[in-house]
């Protein structure tokens, strides 16, 4: 089990009648190229909602933006009822908020040790680092038998492992996963999806963004499909599966 | 081959010396990927602001006084004025420059321009004459020596066990990442540059006792051979610069023993020309932290 309360901060509830994560209407530019055209979604607090679409469609853009990593044209995210969008990347995190960025962005001449105690930075809570270390090398043993390497020297799925197992060292309430899957071998992509939904048991929220439809529509419960910088279609995951648009555009027929 | 101990002795005091203030430029070039040029009118200032401090507190008569808090006060004047030309010179630049075409060249003009005008700013202040600077010990070169290393082992616990050393490694090595860790960037910069100002302090006080005086334009001498090492152990690392320095003060030395002396600064360049021609990226340098 992963224990998941936070050492420092209340826990963070949504107030009655909304949800955890509401963006609305979100529109963001690079330049002159219109990068989301209006995203609207939502997460509830102990869902896990899947995020896909094809190359370039938006995904990465959007969870930059809801991690205040990128400015709004317009529209509003609302986390835990709160108006995050003048809130810094630094703040969001401190409230609960974090992203295990597209490509992993892990720190590569630092040790595995250090990127995960860097990982718990926002509380420095030397309790719960002791613990969440103890939780992270459970979830992938992989890990714990390197913690004194290079983060560098890992291979892609070890360096995935480490990027989420940091992200989990904050002790966040909603975690945004960027293609966790993105150019790993197929064995520990499920291991690594196994991961999610026990990180999920524990009480974590997580927004997922996927380019493998079909495990991201397996271990969801809802699901949001975004086509050039719109929701093109959404519903519970199980429903999305069998839609015979997606079938054909996402799951090769 | 007691000629050979001495000029070891002697190069391993100036080297140590040289590595203090070459820390400052690869600490500053690791997070934000810029020559810091005014690095050299910060050792001078403190070369300044430790004679001040170190004749009010009696100079010669009271060595260790003297020595310890002519010290201690340049290095909190130093870490002060570098916190200053962050703030005033670089950090506008960093939140108008973000992505455009020049924002690489302009910090570095600027770093450049306040160069200029804080030796400007020391001839009026100080006037442009020589100084001379007590002398606190019998034996300069082996308290030289000893300071330094004591300083950079505690540099090294520093950067290895503190939490703003692990914040300041993790933004050097991606930025957006150590934003998610919860890392307030501004804040490790500034202490980033209190820190390696603070180093060039200490370096300030050493050179001066060795040297025994102090002016203006001071800082362009030491400061390009420490940038100088600094480049040669690979810039961004600190090790590096502490072992390019080590490197530098005894081979200087070591050419004062042959019949070119006058060439110590020729053959610094060759050095360097030679290593960044075999490992481009300096002795100790990766291109693994630096995917830009
Ligand atoms: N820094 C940038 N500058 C300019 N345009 C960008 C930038 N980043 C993304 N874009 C553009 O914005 C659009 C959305 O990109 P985004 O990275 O969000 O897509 P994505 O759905 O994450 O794609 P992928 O599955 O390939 O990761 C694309 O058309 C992309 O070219
Ligand atoms: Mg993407």
């Amino acid at each position: 089990m992963i224990r998941t309360v936070h050492p420092i901060r209340p826990a963070v509830v949504a107030p009655a009648g909304s949800s955890l994560l509401e963006v609305s209407d979100i529109r963001v530019r690079y330049g002159g190229i219109q990068a989301l055209k209006g995203v609207t979604l939502r997460v509830d607090s102990g869902e896990i909602v899947a995020l896909i679409g094809a190359n370039g469609a938006g995904k990465t853009t959007t969870l930059k933006s809801i991690a205040r990593l990128l400015p709004l044209a317009s529209g509003t995210i609302r986390y835990a009822g709160r108006d995050i969008a003048s809130m810094s990347t630094e703040d969001l995190v401190d409230a609960g908020v974090a992203l295990v960025p597209e490509g992993r962005a892990i720190f590569p001449n630092l040790t595995v040790r250090e990127n995960l105690e860097l990982g718990a930075y926002a509380h420095r809570n030397a309790i719960a680092i002791r613990e969440t270390l103890e939780d992270v090398n459970e979830l992938f043993p992989r890990l714990g038998e390197r913690m004194n390497q290079e983060g560098g020297t890992l291979s892609g799925g070890e360096q995935q492992m480490l990027a989420i197992a940091r992200a989990l060292m904050a002790r966040p309430t909603l975690l945004l996963l960027d293609e966790p899957s993105l150019g790993i071998a197929p064995k520990l992509v499920a291991h690594i999806f196994a991961a999610i939904t026990a990180i999920a048991k524990a009480g974590v929220t997580i927004l997922l963004v996927e380019q493998n439809t079909r495990i991201a529509l397996a271990t969801s419960m809802r699901a949001y499909v975004l086509r050039t910088g719109e929701i093109a279609l959404q519903g519970p995951s199980r429903e999305l599966a069998t839609n015979a648009e997606i079938q054909a555009a996402y799951l090769g027929g | 081959m007691h000629r050979i101990f001495e000029a070891l002795v002697t190069g391993l005091a100036q080297g140590a010396m040289i590595a203090l203030v070459a820390l400052g430029y690869t600490m500053v070039f690791g997070i934000l990927k810029m020559i810091n040029f005014a690095h050299s009118e910060v050792f001078m200032m403190a070369a300044y602001v430790g004679l001040f401090i170190l004749t009010a507190l009696g100079g010669a008569h009271s060595p260790w006084i003297a020595g310890i808090g002519g010290t201690v006060g340049a290095m909190i004047g130093a870490a002060a004025l570098g916190m200053l030309i962050e703030r005033v010179a670089y950090r506008p630049l960093r939140a108008r420059g973000r992505g455009t075409r020049l924002s690489r060249i302009t910090p570095l003009v600027t770093a450049l321009a306040t160069s200029v005008f804080l030796q400007n700013a020391a001839q009026l202040m100080f006037s442009a004459k020589f100084r001379p600077y007590p002398r606190l010990f019998e034996q300069t070169r082996p308290v030289i020596f000893i300071v330094a290393v004591v300083v950079m082992v505690l540099l090294n616990q520093l950067v290895k066990k503190t939490w703003f050393g692990k914040a300041m490694r993790a933004l050097s090595s991606n930025e957006e990442a150590a934003r998610l860790m919860g890392v307030r960037t501004s804040r490790v910069i500034s202490m980033t540059f209190a820190v390696g100002s603070g180093l060039a302090a200490v370096g300030a006080v050493l050179y001066c006792l060795d040297q025994s005086q102090v002016y203006p334009t001071m800082g362009v001498v030491i400061g390009t051979r420490a940038f100088v090492a600094a480049v040669l152990g690979g810039i961004g690392n600190i090790t590096g610069a502490m072992l390019g320095g080590l490197l530098l003060g005894v081979l200087g030395e070591f050419v004062k023993l042959t019949d070119y002396s006058g060439g110590v600064d020729v053959l610094v360049f060759l050095v360097l020309i030679g290593v960044l021609l075999v490992k481009p990226t300096g002795l100790l340098g990766s291109t693994a932290g630096e995917k830009v």
